[in-house]
């Protein structure tokens, strides 16, 4: 294993100053030389596969719990501290009754004993379950810039569909993120040099050219929180996943939906869709066919066809559309069923 | 009693909880990567990137600047040891670092040696290589791939199994079917990881190692090491899991113990989950083809199974199923053949029931599909077919109750409110279907030793070196010495997995409980014959005199026919002893004579099929239900039942579990596990156990086992058929066909996943 120092950060601004690579670096933080650890899910398997070889682990455990580890409800919405585990939120009853999205995301994720450990801001920077990412000795864009995609004609089962590009078209894993954007969740973020909000739309980044760039984070950026604002919507909400097996599997497809309706006429909708896109992604055309109509089967089917209508398939993956979409049908209508 | 330690019944022994129950559930059992060792350095290995081409150079200069680097082995460092010998005891015949030639994705390069583990891992990851790369060969249709016959080849398939004209009586059938099937690549994952530890004390070597075959190791590696096998000892107190990876030994050892050995260092080398995918063995892929020909009322009068297994090009292994699917039913006419397929991968192995897992899916998919042709219900349609003699060379089976199990699980099961049409069962988004398949394992027994000692107090101390794979053989072997002994399984302590202790065979093919009981119980009867004879001999106590074939020994009483009894501690009194210490040599009907001499110079003879008079299989009936979401097509089985009859079981909870076990292995290889291969490289891909998929918890609902009463004197004495490998065969089939009666849909090509159903949206 590569030597690394490990160092804990007593504040925020310890934290961020130890992140900070100094003046002129203009590598994606997930290339830093310092890292951030919470609860080190996914750290540690980087640095075992030597993904990430960080020279520096510093260890944000010990951030003031005030800001970091608790979930704050009222009206307006919920502020959840970075250091939440998955499980506390899970487990939290607000979210249960009042974002059953954001509890399904989480509770469908990874194993409790995993949920236990997992901070909620390392949760959407999970990187790629991309088996040629994962594996050193391939050639891989995202872990080294240029150097080819071994998925795009290889194996290629688990792969996106969505939002991909010819250097890369790794999946994002992750559940909890689906629900964040679907919410229109707002993240926190502090910096070495300043304190700022960013929709979580605008987190992450497609691949493009530049697959080795996943999110919009400059180096020594921690996420501190997010704020996901109240609404007609979020009580009905709910997320489904796909996949071969019954739990701790990444999803093949999955989709995370709120909705607020006028009898069966759809006011509002979020349609988050995960295990097909490159990034967290909202189906915007599929939600714009759905708005003002009266919710049915055949409305549904409408907008699943809209929100793969730009999906590019590979050998192994173009089951990832009719599943996609029949994921998509499905969580619309099991939504629409709910009884709140 | 409860479901997890069902009543025994007739010729059922007693639930005994596990001896090494606590200290498993506790980790106080220790792995042989556990065991403490003073001094010790840690070796890791490092493997190709290619599967196939030539070495030009491996840099070894940043790796031994890694502060902690003791030395690398790698190309030119190990002449002094032997390639392995492929066979029984060596999985491979492959030295990886005799030649640079790279013959398989993930080939050993090296082994780096450090004070810590961490600065192994840094120093494996500075090795780089220079290869000629070539394009490799990945799979069974690939261009590049030499298909040749196992018969002449190989030394399991030494005839294909066949009777009757086939061809004619296919053409003559009134009805026939044929299809082609197709199994994965799939690997062992045992929970413990593969390892070697290797502490040199002199010319005399220990190795700690997980093991299914100690003494197979023993002298495999003394071979290797060219050393005399005395000077070897090799210890595997409790193995996490083998399922056939760690019957044969594989190449690392022989390095790793070579490395302890120039460096002066005990090393432990423990392989990653990753490189476990490609230093080991693994099950093969397959393609099959069956044909069969039935007349109208359902009477089977030919069938054909042919297959094809995917191998290394540098030895030729194979299962060959045939000489088992060939034998189930009474089929007329029989034609088969293997042949296997030799591809730029490394040489596979056994893994949990070798031969039958694969080809009884073919076969018990086509039975079905072959029922529903004839309109027949598929349990009617075995039932017409059942036989109580093997078709090819007729002989009778020693017991089959092929159909008592069917008729018990589907009782179970519920099979009559079953609606044979597919489709037509649902529940709300779910498709609900139901299948059935046969389960058929062979019965094996091999030539095996043991020590046992019995003390005047009662205490018990059996000693063999059979080993703990997780089956629960310390538990039955202790049962089946504290029943002859009269005494309780407490007072019975055991010694396995030690090439110190009297040679067992293989713990493979399902033949521990059968050889390892039959041993004991053997060494107990010369126990009490020695006890008996003194006793009768010795002055002035109740049993002077007696008959010593009439005495018996329970619950610490030596008795007599007459009521005269003596306790067991008068009874050694009398005897003059405090103890008695017997060896006991078996050798099974149909095993050479020198099987015995053979097990301690590392060989394990099975019966030979050949020489026996009957036919001796376990069987099974195995009944699934599937959900399957009709929109997202996931696929669920709630519920599962077996019904097994395997002659005595020693031990109802032990078998119990392992029958279980069996049936969600076999769920997993219907529906879950499968290596996915990189067509361009021949490399694998999922190498870990988020990405290689196997049940979880939550996949696995209602798993009824059922255990038949059966009595088979014909198999050995102890009376046991084995059943470590019987409940997972079949299955994969039940499911299946139960996804067929689900969907409408056939699918011969496993794992059975979701987009395998895309035509029924």
């Amino acid at each position: 294993m590569h030597p690394f120092a490990y160092q804990r950060a007593s504040s925020e601004q310890a934290a961020v100053e130890a992140g900070n690579p100094g003046p002129g670096v203009r590598r994606p933080p997930t290339e830093a030389a310092a890292q951030f650890v919470a609860g080190g899910t996914n750290m540690s398997d980087y640095m075992r596969l030597n993904v990430t070889r960080p020279d520096v682990l510093i260890d944000i455990n010990e951030l003031s719990p005030s800001a970091y580890g608790h979930i704050e409800a009222d009206s307006a919405g919920l502020r959840i501290g970075a250091l939440v585990r998955m499980a506390e939120a899970e487990d939290h009853p607000v979210i249960r009754s009042d974002y059953p999205v954001i509890h399904d995301t989480l509770k469908l994720a990874a194993t409790r004993q995993i949920r236990n450990m997992a901070s909620l801001g390392g949760n959407v920077l999970q990187r790629t379950r991309c088996e040629y990412f994962r594996e050193a000795s391939f050639p891989c864009n995202k872990r080294q810039p240029g150097s080819g995609c071994s998925a795009l004609d290889g194996f290629n089962r688990r792969h996106a569909v969505l939002g991909v590009s010819d250097a890369c078209i790794a999946t994002y894993p992750g559940d909890f993120a689906q629900a964040l954007i679907a919410l229109d969740a707002r993240v926190e973020i502090m910096g070495p040099q300043r304190r700022r909000t960013i929709a979580f739309s605008e987190l992450h980044r497609q691949p493009g050219g530049t697959p080795n760039v996943e999110t919009g984070l400059a180096p020594g950026e921690l996420i501190t929180g997010y704020v996901v604002p109240a609404g007609p919507h979020t009580r009905r909400s709910r997320y489904v996943k796909t996949r071969d097996r019954e739990s701790y599997q990444f999803a093949l497809a999955s989709a995370a939906i709120a909705l607020d309706l006028d009898g069966a006429t759809v006011k509002d909708v979020r349609i988050a869709l995960g295990g097909v896109a490159t990034v967290p992604w909202r189906a915007h055309e599929a939600e714009q066919l759905l708005v003002g109509q009266p919710l049915d089967e055949t409305l549904a089917r409408r907008a699943a066809d809209a929100a793969f209508a730009q999906a590019r398939t590979r050998e192994h993956n173009g089951y990832k559309v009719p599943i996609g979409k029949e994921t998509l049908v499905r969580a619309l209508l099991e939504t629409q069923a709910m009884d709140v | 009693m409860s479901a997890a330690a069902p009543e025994p019944q007739t010729n059922q022994g007693k639930p005994v909880p596990r001896v090494d129950a606590r200290l498993k559930v506790t980790g106080a059992a220790r792995y042989a990567a556990d065991e403490p060792v003073n001094n010790l350095a840690y070796g890791l290995l490092v493997t190709s990137d290619i599967a196939r081409g030539e070495v030009n150079t491996v840099d070894l200069e940043q790796a031994r600047g890694v502060p902690g680097v003791i030395g690398i082995l790698s190309y030119g460092d190990v002449a002094e040891i032997a390639p392995p010998e492929f066979g029984n005891a060596s999985y491979t015949s492959l030295g990886p670092l005799h030649e640079k030639k790279i013959w398989h994705d993930g080939q050993i390069m090296a082994l780096v040696v450090a004070n810590t583990l961490e600065a192994a891992q840094e120093a494996a990851f500075k090795v780089t290589a220079e290869y000629d790369v070539q394009t490799p060969t990945a799979s069974l249709d690939s261009d590049g791939a030499e298909v040749i016959e196992a018969k002449g080849n190989t030394e399991r398939i030494k005839e294909y199994p066949a009777v009757g004209d086939f061809a004619a009586a296919f053409a003559a059938a009134p009805v026939t079917f044929e299809a082609e099937f197709r199994t994965p690549t799939q690997h062992h994952n045992p929970i413990e990881l593969f390892s070697t530890t290797a502490v040199w004390s002199g010319e005399e070597l220990t190795i700690y190692e997980p093991s299914q075959n100690v003494y197979g190791f023993r002298s495999a590696v003394a071979k290797q090491l060219k050393m005399d096998a005395s000077k070897v000892r090799v210890l595997s107190h409790y193995v996490g899991g083998g399922f056939g990876s760690k019957g044969p030994m594989t190449p690392r050892t022989a390095i790793v113990a070579l490395a302890a050995r120039k460096f002066g260092r005990p090393i432990r080398c423990v392989v990653t989950r990753q490189q476990g995918f490609t230093t080991a063995s693994y099950r093969a892929a397959t393609r099959q083809q069956v044909k069969m020909g039935a007349n109208r009322d359902g009477k089977i009068t030919a069938f054909s199974h042919e297959g094809w297994e995917l191998c290394s090009r540098v030895d030729n292994y194979v299962v060959g199923g045939i000489e088992t699917t060939t034998k189930m039913y009474g089929y007329g006419a029989v034609a088969s053949k293997v042949s296997i397929v030799k591809l730029d991968r490394q040489t596979p192995g056994y893994m949990r029931s070798p031969p039958e897992l694969p080809y009884v899916f073919a076969l018990e998919t086509a039975m079905d599909e072959m029922a529903e042709k004839l309109g027949m219900d598929p349990v009617e349609f075995r039932r017409v077919n059942d036989t109580m003699k093997e078709p090819i060379k007729g002989k009778p089976f020693s017991s089959r109750a092929v159909m008592p199990c069917y008729d018990a699980a589907a009782k179970a099961f519920g099979w009559s409110s079953r609606n044979p049409a597919p489709k037509s069962m649902r529940d709300g988004d779910w498709l609900i279907g139901m299948g059935c398949a046969t389960a058929i394992y062979p019965t094996n027994v091999a030539a095996s030793t043991a020590r046992v000692t019995l003390h005047a107090d009662g205490r018990v101390r059996v000693q063999t070196a059979t080993h703990e794979i997780g089956t629960g053989v310390r538990t039955v072997a202790s049962q089946m010495a504290a029943e002859e002994l009269g005494t309780e399984v407490e007072k019975v302590e055991i010694e396995v997995g030690d090439t110190m202790l009297p040679p067992a065979p293989v713990s493979g093919g399902s033949n521990s409980t059968a050889s390892v009981c039959s041993t004991v119980l053997m060494a107990c009867n010369q126990i009490k014959a020695k006890l008996f004879e003194a006793v009768v001999k010795a002055e002035g106590n109740p049993l002077q005199g007696k008959d010593p074939d009439e005495l018996t020994l329970e619950n610490g009483v030596v008795l007599a026919g007459d009521g005269a009894s003596l306790p067991l501690g008068d009874a050694f009194a009398a005897a003059g002893k405090a103890s008695i210490e017997e060896y006991a040599e078996f050798t099974p009907n149909a095993v050479p004579k020198d099987a015995v001499k053979k097990l301690y110079d590392g060989k394990t003879s099975m019966a030979e099929e050949d020489k026996r008079e009957k036919a001796m299989f376990a069987f099974g009936a195995e009944f699934v239900e599937v959900r399957i979401n009709a929109r997202t097509h996931e696929i669920r089985v709630p519920r599962i039942v077996g019904a097994f009859a395997a002659g005595r079981i020693m031990n109802t909870r032990t078998a119990h579990s392992q029958l279980m076990g069996g049936l969600i292995w076999g769920i997993s290889s219907a529906l879950h596990e499968e290596t996915e291969v990189d067509e361009r490289n021949a490399r694998y891909v999922n190498r870990d156990l988020a990405e290689y998929l196997m049940p979880v918890n939550a996949d696995i609902k209602s798993v009824e086992v059922i255990m038949l009463p059966e009595v088979d004197t014909d198999v050995n004495p102890a009376g046991v058929k084995g059943l470590g490998e019987l409940g997972n065969v079949g299955t994969n089939a039940a499911i299946a066909n139960a996804v067929y009666h689900a969907t409408g849909i056939r699918v011969r090509e496993l794992p059975i996943r979701l987009e395998k159903l895309l035509a029924m949206s």
